[in-house]
């Protein structure tokens, strides 16, 4: 069976749930071996094995994760000149669709990015993505040279099925293009304890209605166990922070469930969570786009509404 | 300093954007189009660095005829001159072969006055793929340096900030470089009615693929290297239940949760 290469998105080891979605979609066109790069392979093995990866190609070079991309760009196109594999697949967070767009100049190959579903087709691999602001699906194949496919989190249920995980170190030094953009200082952002925005399967977001006090937002998120996120109204204004955003601009999701508090439901923020599978609004204005959208609405003070259906999600849990 | 910023001609995100079904590709004819709202920070970004030294900012598109609205909204916010590359054969082109395109303006254009920077925007409002400015990248040998929410060009480098999900980082790299901006960096200006007036005289040099050496065959959709097999209009949400607060807005929304099994 023909290989289908993971890159592993992790840091210092520990493994981020897109690549146990990637796994579980690889195991769909083939056999998947795992690309780890950078450090703490042992701390990964663990998770790789448990969702199938029967071999891992890895390169700890530890110097890798101060250059932008360019490292795990040219591991890969080598991977894909020695193994000719049936497809590439990484993360489509920003760092991945810059790897992938460089790996598919590299190796003259077809791209395709937010993929929300990967099939085995006739073809090979069958894609589909969300366009358009989510008002359009698409279908699309690769057509030439080995497929690069850059998948959506929550694309996927992640399934067990263990594997050897067996690891192959391969020799790999960057180039000097590699070395040309360097991280010359990274500060690390307080965490905040929850969920990651594009992995979570419950987002609460605010937006101008909250008028800057996300307070009845969190909590409404904490209840629930959510991320959160803003608009851009919100960021714009200075409440919450950029990497918050859910927008065009900002981060697509598509949780289990969606709520929008004091959000109109512009097209700029529809873009970024029309795919939700179920969306629920607390606007004041009846007239809000937002309630287009939903399978649940009340209209009404996000102030008031949000502190009773946070005591009743608390109650309900004991 | 010599810069120079690439920009999409792309429909208008707030009409009913469409797809062509004679070939699966967008439909730019039916759907007016302006200056991909995220291109205007690039422009923006490049203006700004060379009020601030001295230099000259060449915008260049890929597009059909229409596209030249897009230069000419740049030229008026303050660009020097235009390239505007438009071939029949370009139609229905992927990423790479776009990014194939541009690369080959910008070296024809540095064969005259080098680029010092490549300034694009993080991604089109369109294919919002965000892949071309990296395969760019990729095909002018230049490194990246990608998502600046800030820009400083100083002593042959060029630092950006990037404002990621765990961390801020400080990147940077020796020019020439290419770097792509976030819609954080800057409030890109409005065209003044100086602006407007002077835009009208500054040159636009228009190239075909025979001026810039690629031929028609890798370009456009029968060259693409993926396909768009079938579309569809995502069926419209059926529309929910909505309730008013009557003082009991958040215990309904409550049992609406708890009834789809979230609680």
């Amino acid at each position: 069976m023909a290989e289908v290469l993971v890159l592993v998105d992790h840091a210092d080891g520990a493994v981020r749930k897109t690549t146990s979605e990637l796994l579980t979609i690889a195991r769909r066109l083939g056999e998947p071996s795992a690309v780890f790069v950078g450090t703490g392979f042992e701390a990964a093995k663990e998770a790789l094995a448990k969702f199938g990866a029967a071999k891992v190609y890895r390169a700890e070079a530890p110097e890798v994760t101060q250059y932008l991309v360019v490292p795990q760009a040219e591991l890969l196109a080598k991977l894909v000149e020695e193994k000719s594999p049936a497809a590439v697949l990484v993360p489509a967070s920003t760092e991945g669709k810059e790897i992938a767009a460089r790996l598919a100049v590299k190796t003259g190959s077809g791209l395709i990015t937010d993929a929300v579903d990967v099939q085995a087709g006739d073809g090979g691999a069958k894609t589909t993505q969300s366009v358009f602001a989510g008002s359009y699906t698409v279908e699309a194949t690769v057509t030439h040279g080995t497929p690069i496919i850059a998948v959506k989190p929550n694309s996927a249920t992640p399934e067990e099925a263990p594997a050897a995980a067996a690891d192959e170190v391969v020799d790999f030094a960057p180039s000097d293009l590699a070395r040309g953009a360097t991280v010359t200082d990274t500060q690390p952002k307080a965490a905040s304890g929850r969920p990651e925005l594009t992995e979570a399967a419950i987002v609460v977001s605010g937006g101008r209605g909250t008028a800057g006090d996300f307070s009845p937002v969190e909590a409404f998120a904490d209840a629930l166990g959510a991320a959160v996120g803003a608009s851009r109204a919100a960021v714009d204004a200075g409440w919450y922070p950029h990497s918050s955003q859910v927008g065009q601009t900002g981060k697509q999701v598509s949780p289990q469930l969606y709520v929008a508090c004091g959000i109109s439901g512009a097209i700029q923020h529809r873009a970024g969570m029309q795919t939700s599978k179920t969306i629920v609004a607390v606007n004041k204005d009846n007239e809000a786009p937002i309630f287009e959208l939903v399978d649940f609405g009340v209209v009404g003070d996000l102030f008031k509404v949000l502190p009773q259906a946070t005591s009743a999600v608390e109650a309900a849990k004991g | 300093m010599n810069i120079v910023v690439c920009v999409k001609y792309v429909p208008d995100a707030q009409a009913e954007r469409t797809f062509d079904a004679s070939d699966n590709t967008t439909d730019r004819e039916n759907v007016d189009g302006l200056l991909s709202e995220l291109d205007e920070y690039a422009v923006e970004a490049a203006l700004k660095l060379v009020e601030e030294s001295e230099g000259e900012v060449t915008v260049v598109t890929v597009g059909p005829d229409d596209a030249a609205d897009a230069i000419k909204k740049a030229l008026q916010m303050g660009a020097h001159k235009g390239v505007h590359v438009k071939d029949d054969a370009i139609h229905g082109s992927d990423a790479i072969a776009t990014s194939l395109v541009l690369a080959e303006a910008i070296k024809k254009l540095s064969a005259e006055a080098p680029a010092d920077l490549v300034i694009t925007g993080m991604a089109s409002t369109d294919g919002t793929m965000g892949v071309v400015p990296t395969m760019l990248a990729e095909r002018l040998g230049l490194p990246a340096v990608t998502y600046a929410s800030e820009l400083t060009v100083d002593g042959g480098k060029a630092t950006i900030h990037r404002d990621g999900d765990t961390s801020t980082q400080t990147v940077e790299a020796s020019l020439p470089a290419l770097v792509s901006v976030t819609d954080q960096i800057n409030e890109p200006r409005y065209p003044s009615f100086k602006g407007i007036m002077a835009a009208k005289k500054k040159p636009v040099q228009q190239w075909g693929l025979a001026d810039l050496g690629i031929d028609a065959g890798q370009v456009g959709l029968d060259a693409a290297w993926s396909k768009v097999d079938a579309f569809a209009a995502r069926p419209p949400r059926s529309k929910g239940e909505i309730v008013t607060d009557d003082g009991d807005g958040g215990t309904k929304l409550a049992e609406f949760l708890t009834s789809r099994k979230f609680i």
